[in-house]
């Protein structure tokens, strides 16, 4: 019995290096976002004073088009790319089921996943390509302009976004494949023998069935759209003039091209917001079922 | 029936058409970079004159700015040590959480979990200010324990969920026996953890293998740059040298590749089991 003294050592590795290299820098990113430059404590001024920025949010957007402003930028990447992937990953996991080859397909697919996204980048950007690049040269057959897609403030953010679907898709298209194995078959023959459409079996069995699954896709997909970086840092560095720049890429902007900590830490604050605003149901459920 | 063998065929040519317009832009890659620059530049799938070479992989690899072959061993220093070290703290974590009781236990944990959901962006500015209070700026030790620690929460959340299937009699028999909680842990527990150890392991290494923002912050030499950091080196002054950039994107994915096609079942099996039970 003497022994269970030793048990907290255990825990003792992982907490020191949790405590050490995540806890302590997040709560100093969280105090020097109050802090004025010079070490004063300002309260909320900086965030007043960071989401003001039109590197941030700029209005002006709306009459002249791009830049909107990274915040408003990785809005737009939540309302385009998130719904896309979900749907486009439920669709793909369904069509490839019943398919000749279709576990062969799958792992194509998937090779976007285990893609660095720093390549990733660097593969959207050569494939919308003025003149090399697959997209351009698609449009040119059926009578478009042969421009380089990512370096125009109307076409560089959503070239990205519609892009990523190729990269992220997959996942949600994995977990998809998963969720509709364990979907036992006699629950489908009891329902033809009923007499259901395949539509209506869709939308009352397998859409329902597979929703912890959609709950997973839904919050991953928009952790992932929200901390976007390596692809506009390798496709566009953010441009042109800031048309596809995101939260992510600004806060490194902030802090390693200015020197402006304290603006940094308002934008990474910000981003942390959202991110555990919108995980933190799933995380806390998926943390109480293992229990 | 016939129509049935008719939707069967249109499904097969729409799945395999999607699979083609998922592996294009690696085929575009793959053909830029086996040709010269002059023959693609009007497109790769052009045929014209076709002279497949290496020269842009042995460019890429001996890179006078930002050579690859060095880029990816010290990628490695830092994948290998960054996937074994979170992998073991976390594991003997995970047991603590999985067999031991005591009065915080599930606060603990939940606070771990929450952890997952917090931006790199959060750490940027003072993991730099550590490090260098540390003397471990641009080291790759630096970036190894960073990594463990950014690791541990998923980790141990993956395992923990493992632990808590494995039958309890054995060890239980064990510590009749006199067996000590590490002994246990050693002996028993660890050898049949050893397929969520290696799905772990997998994705660990993934991720910090591709990883990019962690390394831009930490390493600048320009010697000591992981291979992630070298891409967009690769890609010239003026004008974009396709040939070298795209080979030097082929030999960077070439570990994550190699990994996935020897292991993919546990990366799904990984990918899959730690977000749904």
């Amino acid at each position: 019995m003497k022994e269970k003294f030793l048990r907290p050592l255990f825990f003792v590795p992982a907490l020191v290096l949790l405590a050490a290299f995540v806890i302590y820098p997040v709560v100093n990113t969280v105090w020097l976002s109050f802090l004025s430059p010079d070490g004063n404590f300002v309260a909320l001024d900086n965030y007043a004073d960071v989401l003001s920025q039109q590197e941030m949010v700029d209005l002006r957007g709306f009459q002249r088009g791009f830049p909107y402003g990274a915040l408003i930028h990785n809005f737009m990447w939540l309302v385009i790319h998130l719904p896309l992937t979900v749907l486009a990953g439920l669709a793909l996991a369904i069509l490839l089921r019943g398919v000749r080859g279709g576990s062969i397909i799958k792992s194509i697919v998937f090779l976007g996943m285990v893609t660095p996204m720093i390549v990733g980048g660097i593969i959207l950007r050569f494939m919308f390509d003025g003149s090399i690049g697959i997209v351009p040269g698609i449009a040119r057959l059926f009578g478009g302009s042969p421009e380089t897609l990512t370096a125009y403030p109307e076409t560089a953010l959503l070239s990205l976004i519609l892009g990523s679907l190729w990269l992220w898709v997959p996942f949600g298209m994995v977990l998809y494949s998963a969720g509709l194995e364990t979907i036992p078959s006699e629950v489908y023959e009891a329902a033809m023998i009923d007499g259901a459409k395949p539509l209506s079996m869709f939308f009352n069995i397998t859409f329902p069935l597979l929703r912890p699954i959609t709950e997973v896709v839904v919050t991953m997909t928009f952790l992932w759209d929200l901390k976007i970086f390596d692809v506009v840092y390798a496709a566009t560095m953010g441009g042109p003039g800031g048309a596809s720049n995101v939260l992510a890429l600004q806060m490194y902007f902030y802090a390693f091209r200015k020197f402006d900590f304290n603006s940094a830490a308002v934008v990474a604050c910000v981003l942390m917001l959202l991110t555990t605003a919108v995980a933190a149901p799933m995380m806390i459920r998926s943390a109480r079922e293992a229990r | 029936m016939r129509r049935k063998g008719l939707t069967q065929v249109s499904r097969d040519s729409l799945a395999w058409l999607i699979g083609l317009v998922w592996i294009i832009p690696f085929l575009g890659i793959f053909m830029a970079a086996i040709r010269p620059l002059g023959e693609i530049i009007h497109g790769w799938w052009r045929f014209e004159s076709f002279t497949p070479t290496l020269r842009n992989f042995i460019a890429a690899w001996n890179h006078p700015a930002a050579p690859l072959s060095q880029g990816i061993v010290n990628s490695l220093k830092v994948a290998v040590p960054g996937t074994v070290v979170p992998l073991l703290v976390a594991a003997i974590a995970a047991y603590g959480f999985a067999r031991f009781k005591f009065a915080i236990k599930t606060y603990l944990f939940l606070t771990i979990v929450m952890l997952m959901t917090i931006p790199q962006q959060m750490i940027a500015v003072p993991i730099f200010q550590i490090m260098r209070n540390l003397g471990l700026v641009d080291t790759p030790l630096g970036l190894v324990l960073v990594h463990s620690a950014w690791g541990i929460p998923w980790i141990l959340f993956f395992m923990r969920n493992f632990l808590t299937t494995l039958p309890i009699e054995v060890e239980e028999a064990a510590r009749v026996d006199g067996a000590s909680d590490l002994r246990v842990f050693f002996q028993i527990v660890l050898p049949m953890c050893i397929p969520a150890l290696v799905s772990s392991a997998v994705l660990q290494f993934m991720w910090v293998w591709n990883d990019f923002f962690l390394a831009l912050i930490l390493i600048y030499s320009p010697d000591k740059l992981l291979a992630t950091q070298r891409i967009p080196l690769l890609r010239g002054m003026y004008h974009i040298d396709w040939g070298i950039l795209t080979a030097g994107t082929m030999l960077v994915m070439l570990a994550p590749i190699l990994v996935f096609a020897f292991l993919q079942r546990y990366y799904v099996r990984g990918m899959v089991g730690w977000v749904s039970k």
